[in-house]
């Protein structure tokens, strides 16, 4: 009995003393590189402000919020926002829409930049190749406003490039902007423009790396160039194109504004085609004043969010470890 | 490879001629569709209004006129006001920016720095979880009061995970350990150290993260159409948009609350692209080189 109370006694106290270190420990770090906690001040600020304050507001998808202003709304209201979230068709589509463009996108974002990174690195004459490379990185440096702007010099129905020559060939005009079934095909089309010139960068700057010597050595063999650049060059590529693919893949819940909202002008018969998560959200919230609805979809978004990004990132450190985020 | 047999080696690694023009014949068709829409709004931008309305867009205006940049010259004091904000907005923000990831990747980087491990952490998870649109929102407005206020364009990209991991990377790399050991011990305080050694031997990777931000901060429009409800603070992209948005109104109205002499002509609204894109177009020969730089360091930890 007394032992033991003694051996509690002595545990306690090396709890106490293993407190008393560590916080010494922080104290004494924090003492002898205050300079570095200094520095690391801002940046914990802005993502308090940015990134952590906002995650508390997860919680608004299961209250009942009147009025954006009243900050964290004025009951519980269970799963009620969720249930009227879902309860109509818009919850699929949004969802559907959102997963399958983001697919097509990382398909093309694959077949398109190889391919003409392969085309560029096979060019005799490497200036052309340079010159080519400048014009096609263009649209990357263009807002999605001005990009909208471009989009529509070719799509309006009175002036439009595409319907002045559809009525050259007599034919009839198409209402672009009024005709959903199109936009499919012209939101894949305008993410394609915008993003291939800079994936391609990123895959060239693979291509280029390869050791010339595998290539000399092949030939040798009596590979023809299309055996090397099919034997040695693809190849060579798939590691970096299958972690930027999981990458993409953990962001499969995520769409541009941009592209969904600014390039098809907001434009309410073209909402099918369309509206993907974000811009629901946006609209939820910001066009019809509905917190609650928009909190809900948010929280919907961040938690699939989470959950593909750390599935398919424990994939990539399976391929690459480096390339993952943790 | 020996001397002299130089140009037969080559030949078994290169495509054929003939593959090489159509492959030129190739990428000049891909080339012109990706500068295409730009000369077309250039080329719009000096058209007629009424021989437009004839013709449609072309790429070689049928008849010439100066009426677009005129009619932006007369509505010049929101133009140059919506530049001034952009310029603002961009320059200060991307500087900022640069100091506020380059001091957080600092520490990271120090091997010596017992707790980098948390501080990388911190980081990790905002790129793995956001609390989306309506809360962020509410952070701004409700309890930081930034509706209508330029800072609230500034504060939402000042910091970028991605960005700190790259010059954590950088620093670790390029700034050797031994240098910042021997200002250590010549007594160098530590900021003295991070702004005279580590900052100036980080210069490529930091200009290259500072044109990723400026052109961030350029190109925003969705900040605006979020937190700016003055006219006087919009940037040159949210001006535009929303004379973009005036149109699509109108067409859904057709007669509403909408005047037509709000809305600029069609050429006057492609002058005012061009006038957007500008300054990209001038500045691009100087900053492609950092931006091809930038993609190939942070390739896959987009």
């Amino acid at each position: 009995m007394n032992s033991q109370t003694k051996t509690n006694q002595v545990v306690t106290a090396n709890k106490a003393n293993m407190k008393a270190n560590k916080k010494e420990g922080f104290k004494h770090e924090f003492n002898k590189n205050a300079a570095l906690f200094l520095m690391l001040l801002p940046g914990l600020i802005v993502m308090l402000i940015n990134n952590y304050l906002p995650m508390f507001g997860l919680v608004f998808a299961f209250r009942k919020m009147d009025n954006y202003r009243n900050l964290f709304g004025t009951a519980w209201v269970g799963l009620k926002n969720f249930e009227y979230l879902f309860g109509s068709n818009t919850a699929w589509v949004i969802t559907r829409n959102t997963i399958g463009y983001n697919l097509v996108f990382i398909i093309i974002g694959i077949v398109f930049p190889v391919v003409m990174a392969i085309g560029l690195n096979e060019l005799r004459n490497k200036r052309a190749g340079k010159l080519y490379q400048s014009l096609f990185f263009i649209p990357y440096f263009l807002s999605w406003v001005v990009i909208s702007y471009l989009t529509m010099g070719l799509l309006s129905s009175e002036f439009g490039v595409i319907n002045r020559l559809l009525e050259s060939v007599g034919k009839e005009r198409i209402a672009w902007y009024t005709s959903p079934e199109y936009w499919p095909y012209i939101i894949v089309l305008v993410n394609t423009w915008k993003w291939t010139g800079y994936d391609t960068i990123v895959y060239l700057a693979s291509v280029v790396g390869i050791n010339k010597e595998l290539f000399e050595a092949a030939a040798v063999d009596g590979a023809s160039r299309m055996q090397q650049i099919w034997y040695i060059t693809i190849p060579s590529l798939i590691p970096l194109a299958i972690v930027l693919v999981l990458i993409r893949l953990g962001r499969m819940f995520y769409t541009d504004m941009g592209l969904f909202y600014s390039v098809p002008r907001n434009m309410g018969p073209l909402i099918n085609a369309t509206n993907t998560i974000d811009t629901y959200v946006y609209r939820a919230f910001v066009q019809t004043g509905d917190v609650g609805l928009a909190s809900a979809a948010g929280f919907y978004q961040a938690v699939l969010g989470l959950v593909v990004i750390l599935t398919f990132n424990a994939i990539v450190r399976k391929y690459d470890k480096d390339s993952a985020i943790i | 490879m020996k001397i002299g047999k130089n140009h037969d080696s080559e030949a078994g690694i290169q495509i054929s001629k003939g593959a090489n023009l159509i492959l030129n014949i190739l990428f000049i068709l891909i080339a012109a569709a990706c500068v295409y829409p730009l000369f077309l709004v250039f080329a719009v931008s000096f058209t007629d209004e009424t021989s437009l309305a004839f013709n449609g867009y072309a790429l070689i205006p049928k008849e010439f006129s100066l009426s677009a940049y005129t009619y932006i010259l007369k509505t010049m004091n929101t133009i140059v006001n919506a530049y001034g904000v952009s310029i603002f907005v961009t320059i200060v923000g991307s500087i900022i920016g640069l100091f506020v990831m380059a001091m957080y990747a600092y520490p990271l980087a120090r091997d010596d720095f017992k707790y980098r491990g948390i501080f990388n952490v911190i980081i990790v998870v905002t790129m793995l979880f956001s609390g989306g649109l309506v809360p962020t929102y509410m952070v701004y407005v409700n309890v930081l009061h930034l509706k209508n206020s330029l800072a609230a364009l500034i504060l939402m990209y000042l910091f970028s995970a991605f960005y700190v991991m790259i010059i954590r990377t950088f620093y670790k790399t390029n700034v050797s350990k031994s240098l910042i050991e021997a200002a250590q011990i010549d007594g160098a305080h530590e900021f003295k150290i991070f702004f005279q050694i580590v900052m100036p031997l980080a210069k490529p990777a930091l200009a290259t993260i500072m044109m990723f931000s400026m052109l961030v901060y350029w190109n925003d429009w969705y900040g605006p159409l979020l937190y700016i409800e003055k006219t006087n603070l919009y940037n040159l992209q949210y001006l535009m948009y929303t004379v973009q948005a005036k149109i699509a109104n109108l067409a859904i109205l057709s007669r509403g609350n909408v005047s037509l002499q709000d809305i600029p002509s069609e050429t006057a609204r492609m002058a005012l692209a061009i006038v957007a894109i500008g300054p990209i177009i001038l500045a691009y020969p100087f900053f492609q080189r950092y931006f091809e730089k930038g993609i190939t360091l942070g390739a896959t930890k987009e």
